[in-house]
């Protein structure tokens, strides 16, 4: 399951996709809007997503955590549009036959997601917005 | 040779709208397209990625007609 959305996420729902009956471990990541960026108060999140390539994105990052973690499977929600303090903005969601690859292509698919996914993020102050980069998308700079 | 450019997150803004369609040179690549919309400002020198038809494309990446290109601006997903 590779999925845009823009209502809340059902994490269940994405966990439902990876399980297997030969899958001993099952493990989601959620991030979550957090309440403060360096120091300053963050009222609320605004993400917007180019739709189209985001799902075709996915299943490359679903290919390479599956070269690297053979065996796992992986399912990925991200939410667009306004979040409140505390809401999930995106899960990802990996079965394994063992916990060790669950948490190794967990970790690689959201490290992947970052640098890859065409999605975008509007910080709400107080007193203002602006958009804030992930590090791992500022690595790869001007191609 | 028509194109259609979506803008996304600060690049939207400063255009004003997400996508539009354009004529240009056959010999244009996605870096001088980028060049060629936002001159030499500020946001101009963001480091953009490029996509085109959906996947990423390096900067000497020649257009073709009916191409969807998209100036992908630092990513914030997560």
């Amino acid at each position: 399951m590779f999925v845009i959305v823009r209502e809340a996420i059902n994490v269940r729902e994405i966990e439902k996709a990876v399980q297997w009956p030969g899958a001993g471990a099952v493990l989601s990541f959620v991030g979550v809007a957090r309440d403060n960026f360096e120091g300053r108060a963050v009222l609320g999140l605004e993400y917007e997503a180019y739709d189209e390539m985001c799902l075709p994105v996915m299943e490359q990052i679903r290919d390479e955590v599956v070269g690297k973690v053979p065996g796992v499977r992986v399912a990925m929600a991200h939410r667009v549009g306004r979040l409140e303090i505390g809401e999930a903005s995106v899960v990802i969601s990996v079965a394994a036959p063992h916990r060790a690859a669950a948490y190794e292509a967990n970790r690689l698919a959201i490290d992947l997601l970052k640098a890859k996914l065409p999605v975008w993020k509007k910080e709400v102050y107080a007193d203002g917005a602006s958009w804030k980069a992930n590090e791992e998308s500022g690595e790869r700079g001007v191609s | 040779m028509k194109i259609t450019v979506r803008y996304f997150a600060g690049l939207r803004e400063q255009k004003g709208k997400a996508s539009e369609e354009l004529s240009v040179p056959e010999v244009a690549c996605v870096r001088e397209l980028y060049s060629h919309l936002f001159p030499d400002d500020k946001v101009g020198r963001m480091p953009v990625m490029y996509a085109v038809n959906h996947a990423y494309v390096s900067g000497d990446h020649e257009l073709s007609e009916g191409d969807e290109v998209a100036l992908i601006p630092p990513l914030g997903g997560g």
